[in-house]
């Protein structure tokens, strides 16, 4: 199980650069094939959906964190646990609605965007959507269903780059049908 | 000097009773994906069959667990962390990890075996997540169908204090 644990440390030093132009050759890839940006958004968020429900897993084993209840705990987990656990930063927690049913994730940076300058004729492109699909996925693998959008981003002119997120519902578990 | 006899009256100890407990043993492992349906299915040691068949089997192990679950939170008289972790009867003892994301993994043991919650955990996170979660032509919640995981899982459990080769 040695190799197991080497293996962890290894993959925190990772060189973030590597990820960041993976990420933009991804993006790149997806605009000469779709040439429509919405139809890249969605792409995209797809894409970081399906990584979302694998990632959470990987989150849950190496985090000694437990069932959340609490919306804003849960907040708490993503910006100061699995930012920092996968992209090395650590957003802010703002603007909760008065029902506490919604907040704002601050990117003071966004290591996605590093070397990136959006041409004019991508105006709708949201270059990161695949972190909404991420947290998206993620989140539903924990009965909890989300909205997740990018409500600010510096790429398109803002101070700072703002992710929305909006709690939908608590998802039950059920006895799969056809059981006594 | 003095840790280092404690230590070693330590092993002794163990030594001791992994002796004495012959019957020391893991039985079977089930793992449930959240949907209820049974993603792997290991046994060892195992003199018993349940006389139906093994889809039978896993949705009334499911389906019991399923029940405890929700018993157990509705008659704590407090707040629960963990939930239901573990019971046992007169021959054997139920050993019950749940992840947040409702993976479900079930080790049957004999009655000398402690508190197994850590060694499920470590199935979770070094085995399930490792080979099945980051592979990705492993499907979720479907039956798992790597032999890299169930050859690291067999060897896994032989592995453990616990298991005794002689009962096997």
């Amino acid at each position: 199980m040695s190799r197991q644990s080497n293996r962890t440390t290894d993959s925190k030093k990772m060189n973030a650069e590597l990820f960041t132009l993976t990420y933009g050759a991804l993006v790149t890839q997806l605009c000469k094939d779709y040439e429509n940006d919405e139809e890249v958004n969605k792409q995209l968020d797809k894409m970081g959906y399906n990584i979302g429900v694998r990632l959470i897993e990987d989150f849950l084993a190496r985090s000694s964190v437990g069932r959340r209840q609490d919306f804003r705990e849960t907040a708490d987990v993503i910006a100061k646990v699995a930012f920092k656990m996968y992209l090395g930063i650590t957003p802010s927690v703002t603007n909760w609605s008065p029902a506490g049913d919604e907040f704002s994730l601050i990117l003071e940076s966004n290591p996605l965007v590093d070397f990136v300058e959006l041409p004019d004729n991508h105006s709708s492109l949201v270059y990161s959507n695949l972190l909404c699909g991420v947290l998206r996925g993620a989140l539903e693998m924990v009965q909890m269903a989300v909205d997740v959008k990018f409500s600010q981003d510096t790429l398109r002119g803002d101070n700072v780059t703002e992710i929305r997120m909006k709690f939908i519902k608590r998802m039950e578990e059920n006895l799969p049908a056809g059981d006594e | 000097m003095a840790t280092r006899r404690t230590g070693l009256c330590g092993y002794q100890r163990y030594g001791r009773n992994s002796r004495v407990g012959a019957l020391m043993t893991v039985h079977n492992l089930y793992i449930f994906d959240r949907n209820g349906s049974c993603l792997h299915y290991g046994e060892w040691n195992r003199k018993k069959q349940a006389g139906i068949s093994k889809e039978e089997e896993f949705k009334l192990m499911y389906g019991m667990l399923f029940s405890i679950r929700s018993f157990c939170s509705k008659m704590s008289p407090l707040d629960m962390k963990d939930g239901f972790l573990t019971f046992q009867t007169s021959k054997y003892k139920l050993h019950y990890y749940e992840t947040a994301t409702g993976i479900k993994i079930i080790m049957n043991t004999d009655l000398g075996v402690p508190n197994a919650k850590d060694i499920l955990h470590q199935i979770y996170s070094t085995l399930y997540v490792e080979y099945i979660v980051k592979n990705p032509l492993c499907v979720l919640g479907e039956q798992l169908s790597s032999d890299l995981f169930s050859t690291r899982l067999d060897l896994y459990i032989r592995a453990l204090p616990f298991f005794s080769p002689r009962a096997a």
